[in-house]
């Protein structure tokens, strides 16, 4: 038996074994600086509507609507994060950092949108999403991928989502404001708390105006040509 | 990350199968000199004779006697003994258009299984060398000729050919081409181990005293050809590989004709297994005994396990997007397919499994050069990686069901 060949084919092996895990964390580190470079964008544009918001108070309100915040990227940070929890796990130290910073980002939003919307008198298709991953909510995947359904479909549709169980402060206080208990999951429209509505006509008969996005979004399609 | 036991054992068996792979690899390497060896001078012609064993084999038996005949051998050296092991169909009358060749002998028998009929050659045979040939099988005109020349070798008891499918034309035909190519592979570096534990029933060719010393051929569970390799390993016989002398065999033409023929080689192997245990972990049987049997036994389980584990995967992701879809009243959402490579497979066990994919089409590859002297990616290649996986557990699953219940399996 050649033992040489034997331990030289088990160095090689290791080698392989340990690139594929450089691989892997090489990858991961850029998902986690790309995710972080989100947050920072999606940060600065918060501060920077709030400080145009407080200086021109007379601002119209055509102006500071086009200045909020919530676009699509941070419906693409909520899928990324959603993506990296499933891969990395809900418990990983970095992606539990990432939503923290999230969620603190998205009451801004909230609270932000909620000046806005009280100075100019619209009032935006917006809602609170309370889910649990910690295998107590059987319906909260489902649910969660409707909501992506929904923003897709109508970017104007704002959907703040909190994990319940996240140890942050400022979304205890949201709770505790909203009085949500622990049947999830829970949706917040207006001022009702919706628990486990998880499919289209759930969400249809909770969000009177969501059949008038419809008609509006069908309304923009350009009329087909008759030849 | 999550870390569980599921994960663990995927590691484990990762690293098993990389690292069989890489030694099969890194022995053909050192082994290259080998596959270019072609020296016809000074060839001891020994005597042979062949043994072809029918049962019911009217279509094929004809054109298997007559690759016979055209051997590239002296005729006084070589006889060939038909046995018809109790054919039901005209096999018997069809060979009797050979019974005046002075190389043919015509034997008939009743049923009693291809061990049978071997034995019954053992019998009558004086030559110095024995061999058998499958009815529906057909020898290249050198290959007798390439396998003798390694018998110059006096250690050497036994020699393998490289087995090619014959005229492949279904699917399951095509996509066996590439399995056989990679046994060809396998052998030639078992060969260079000293680790072959089967000999072929198609065109293996044995030292006629291998069985005068080991006794005859026996029925181990319809698989002969894998006990009488196994037999010789435990007595020390060396078995060696002629990776030049082709055979050509007709192989299962539907994935039901395949399933019942890969379940009796794999029960058959399993049973051997269990009868020569004592050949596992002995450190004077060398590679065969300390690193081959065992992985080839640790790779049923796995592929058995890595099965599992993606059929899994594949029912829960199917429940998960019905459920999805039905909560969105089955309307499909494009949007979700852009492309964005954050969201890219980079996790370590995807990449090992690339590597590890990479490393099987690489061997296919080898034993396409060692075959043609040529490599080239044909669409036999891109049917096993398709279909293969998807199939070899099934005939995996029912052979260890079968050796737990010590079931038999038929040959036929």
């Amino acid at each position: 038996m050649d033992w040489k060949k034997y331990v030289f084919v088990l160095i090689i092996t290791i080698a392989i074994f340990a690139t594929s895990f450089y691989i892997s964390a090489y990858f991961n580190n850029k998902r986690t600086a790309e995710m972080r470079a989100i947050e920072n964008k999606i940060s600065l544009d918060l501060l920077s509507s709030e400080t145009q918001f407080s200086l021109l108070s007379e601002a119209s309100c055509k102006d500071i609507g086009k200045a909020s915040v919530l676009s699509t990227e941070i419906n693409t940070l909520a899928e990324k994060l959603s993506y990296m929890e499933e891969k990395f796990g809900k418990l990983n130290e970095e992606v539990l950092d990432l939503k923290k910073y999230y969620s603190l980002l998205e009451i801004k939003d909230y609270l932000l949108m909620k000046r806005v919307s009280a100075k100019c008198g619209v009032t935006p298709t917006s809602m609170l999403y309370f889910y649990s991953n910690a295998g107590d909510c059987a319906l909260c995947e489902q649910t969660g991928y409707v909501l992506t359904y929904l923003t897709q479909q109508h970017p104007q549709i704002r959907v703040y989502s909190f994990d319940y169980n996240i140890d942050l402060s400022a979304v205890k206080t949201l709770i505790a404001m909203f009085k949500i208990k622990n049947t999830l999951p829970a949706v917040v429209i207006g001022e009702d708390v919706h628990y486990g509505v998880s499919d289209l006509a759930g969400f249809e008969k909770a969000i009177p105006t969501l059949k008038d996005l419809e008609k509006q979004k069908a309304a923009e399609k350009p009329a087909e040509v008759k030849k | 990350m999550d870390f569980n036991v599921s994960q663990a054992i995927i590691y484990i068996l990762m690293f098993i199968s990389l690292y069989f792979e890489i030694f099969l690899l890194v022995t053909f390497f050192e082994g290259t000199k080998k596959i270019t060896e072609n020296d016809d001078s000074g060839i001891d012609y020994k005597t042979v004779t062949i043994f072809v064993p029918c049962f019911n084999e009217e279509k094929t038996v004809i054109a298997t006697i007559e690759s016979l005949l055209d051997l590239d051998y002296p005729k006084d050296k070589l006889s060939i003994f038909v046995i018809d092991d109790g054919s039901t169909d005209g096999t018997w009358n069809v060979v009797q258009q050979f019974k005046n060749n002075p190389q043919i002998f015509l034997f008939k028998k009743e049923n009693g299984g291809k061990w049978t009929a071997l034995n019954l050659g053992l019998q009558h045979a004086q030559s110095e060398l024995v061999g058998c040939l499958d009815a529906d099988s057909f020898v290249d005109k050198c290959a007798l000729k390439n396998i003798v020349k390694r018998f110059a070798d006096k250690n050497v008891m036994a020699v393998t050919p490289a087995i090619r499918v014959h005229n492949p034309r279904t699917l399951i035909q095509i996509m066996q081409k590439a399995e056989y190519t990679l046994s060809m592979f396998i052998r030639f570096v078992f060969a260079l181990l000293g680790s072959i534990f089967i000999a072929p029933g198609p065109f293996s060719i044995f030292k006629k005293e291998v069985f005068d010393k080991l006794g005859s051929y026996r029925h181990a569970h319809n698989t002969e050809d894998l006990e009488i390799a196994l037999r010789m390993q435990t007595h020390g016989m060396k078995i060696d590989n002629a990776h030049d002398a082709f055979v050509y065999t007709v192989t299962p033409r539907t994935v039901r004709l395949l399933f019942r023929q890969r379940l009796r080689w794999i029960h058959g192997f399993l049973e051997n297994m269990l009868d020569y245990r004592r050949l596992l972990f002995k450190k004077r049987h060398g590679n065969l005994s300390l690193f081959i049997l065992p992985a080839a036994i640790i790779s049923i389980f796995s592929a058995l396990y890595f099965a599992t584990v993606i059929v899994h995967h594949i029912i829960m992701t199917m429940i998960q997007k019905i459920s999805e879809f039905s909560a969105i009243n089955f309307k499909f959402n494009f949007q979700n397919w852009a492309i964005d490579w954050f969201y890219l497979h980079t996790e370590s066990l995807f990449v090992l499994s690339v590597v590890l994919g990479a490393l099987t089409i690489s061997l296919i590859l080898m034993g396409k050069y060692l075959a043609d002297r040529k490599i080239s990616f044909s669409k036999d290649v891109l049917f096993f990686i398709l279909f293969y996986s998807f199939l070899a557990p099934w005939w995996l699953a029912k052979a260890v069901y079968n050796t737990l219940l010590s079931r038999k399996t038929a040959w036929r």
